[in-house]
């Protein structure tokens, strides 16, 4: 019997097993590729999971769409390496769910924004962008000055620990004490167990209010964006994918 | 229903032996020129992907026989470049910042390059310019902090002030009135006596009460006069420049909560020869002593 597609049309069975074949190459297509995705994060020194305050500030930046006009990732182009440094790496977001790379670029790229502003200037600009930059036109954020809710961080570290995000048991049962101390409302406390536990975390009153308030969130989050990767110590060995 | 394949008279053509209601279908081939430009474009995908990185496979990907990576390309955009701006850069990284300011050659090259560094990362918190803004000083007048020599400049730039940096400056005032070291009363005095320095007082008795709490309190790092100590970051407060404002109750709250505001080290951030470049530059706003 000469093959032909006539063949396949008239034989429903035939037809439904030749499109589960021809579906599952499809599929194997696009999903096999994925089981390598942890090949194509570089081996570097550094990155670690958000501390408490930072997790509670990345929470505030995706609510408020920061993501919608600003990207997180140094494309690896030389004007955007020139102009923020180094481009960025897989590894460095991945402990973000989701990523912030975004893909629209109205206000400048803010991976690499940390220890670039001080906070004052970070709480002056979230006010009212127009203090600092005349021409800016990104909208003020003043009522981040409101107390921040956090009774519920462990819930939130437990929650990135599902998804992948190696926090500890330690990390999870100190994860409120650890945000009052980085914001600096445990005025005796002991901030050295917070950067023990997050290693370069930015410690402070951010705002100067001394209730934990979300700027003070936002603010230690922008404060340590880029800043866990040292890049003086990077080889290109170390950037192998 | 299925016919017999025939020529169609008009067209000349076969028609393909399928037949709706009457209705015959051609089979006219595809025009020569298109079947071969999609050939072309196989052939093409083919050998782009021998070439380049492409095909996944369990453990990788292919690297392609040309060996191109995204970001092999852009370190060696970035090394030609610092390969082209090296002379001049090694130039003004082993020179004072106070010859760069005599040397026209290596000034050109600061104000065109000086331009750019300047307005990524200065002009976010000094403004266009430098032109300054509420909290964060003005660069392009002759009033400084910390003082406007070029190698105070220098200083500045690279480690900044009030930061994590172990070389930062460093200078804090006190809070005197949240750390209960003066009462209200003294501190409206006070704020009165600092606002008489440049004639701006509004209540004389309260200026002259105040005096005595200045000298007692603030003449240590304002100076007697009200002139600043560079050495200590305290800015100067018989003149009408006003980092924070000039108004009574900016002063008020100065002296109650007290300012501390911070710059980064950009030594830690930017090579020490941009450092340079961005203290040439500043200097040469306006205002360089």
């Amino acid at each position: 019997m000469k093959f032909s597609h006539a063949v396949i049309e008239k034989n429903v069975l035939l037809l439904v097993v030749l499109s589960l074949i021809t579906i599952s190459i499809g599929g194997l297509v696009q999903i096999v590729p994925l089981f390598t995705v942890e090949s194509t994060i570089e081996r570097v020194d550094g990155v670690r999971p958000y501390s408490p305050l930072e997790l509670a500030g990345r929470n505030i930046y995706i609510r408020e769409g920061c993501y919608v006009c600003h990207s997180q990732q140094v494309r690896t182009f030389k004007d955007e390496v020139e102009r923020y440094g180094h481009y960025s790496l897989a590894a460095e977001s991945m402990y973000d769910h989701p990523f912030q790379w975004g893909s629209k670029r109205t206000g400048p790229d803010l991976a690499r924004v940390g220890g670039k502003y001080s906070n004052d200037w970070h709480v002056a600009h979230l006010n009212n962008p127009r203090a600092v930059v005349p021409e800016s036109i990104m909208p003020s954020y003043p009522w981040l000055n409101r107390p921040l809710k956090y009774a519920d961080m462990a819930e939130h570290l437990k929650t990135n620990r599902i998804v992948g995000v190696p926090y500890t048991d330690e990390q999870i049962a100190n994860a409120v004490k650890d945000l009052e101390l980085q914001a600096g409302a445990l005025p005796d406390g002991d901030t050295s167990v917070v950067t023990a536990r997050y290693p370069k975390a930015v410690v402070g009153d951010f705002d100067g209010n001394p209730a934990v308030t979300e700027m003070d969130a936002l603010v230690a989050y922008l404060q340590m964006l880029g800043t866990l990767v040292d890049f003086t110590k990077i080889t290109p060995e170390d950037l192998k994918q | 229903m299925p016919t017999k394949i025939e020529k169609d008279a008009i067209t000349g053509q076969n028609t393909t032996g399928h037949e709706w209601d009457g209705l015959k279908e051609l089979n006219t081939p595809l025009p020569k020129w298109w079947l071969y430009t999609f050939y072309a474009t196989i052939v093409f995908g083919v050998g782009y992907t021998v070439l380049y990185p492409a095909w996944p496979s369990l453990s990788g990907h292919t690297e392609g026989t040309l060996g191109w990576t995204r970001r092999g390309e852009v370190s060696a955009a970035l090394a030609e470049q610092k390969a082209k701006i090296a002379p001049m850069m090694e130039k003004i990284k082993a020179a004072e910042v106070a010859d760069i300011r005599k040397d026209p050659e290596m000034m050109a090259f600061v104000t065109a390059a000086g331009r750019t560094a300047f307005a990524e990362n200065c002009a976010g918190c000094h403004g266009a310019g430098g032109a300054g803004a509420k909290g964060f000083p003005t660069l392009a007048d002759d009033d400084w902090l910390w003082g406007g020599a070029p190698d105070q400049i220098l200083q500045t730039v690279t480690y900044g002030i009030r930061n994590a940096n172990a070389d930062s400056r460093v200078s804090d005032m006190p809070r005197f009135g949240a750390d209960q070291m003066l009462d209200k009363a003294q501190i409206n005095d006070v704020s009165e006596y600092v606002l008489s320095l440049s004639g701006t007082a509004t209540d004389k008795a309260a200026a002259e009460k105040g005096a005595q709490v200045y000298a007692d309190n603030c003449a240590a790092c304002h100076g007697e006069k009200g002139e600043g100590i560079q050495d200590v970051g305290a800015p100067r407060l018989n003149d009408g420049i006003w980092l924070y404002g000039g108004d009574k109750a900016a002063v008020v709250e100065t002296v109650t909560n007290a300012r501390r505001g911070s710059m980064p080290a950009w030594g830690e951030r930017l090579d020490p020869a941009t450092v340079k470049v961005l203290s040439a530059y500043v200097h040469a706003l306006g205002g360089g002593k």
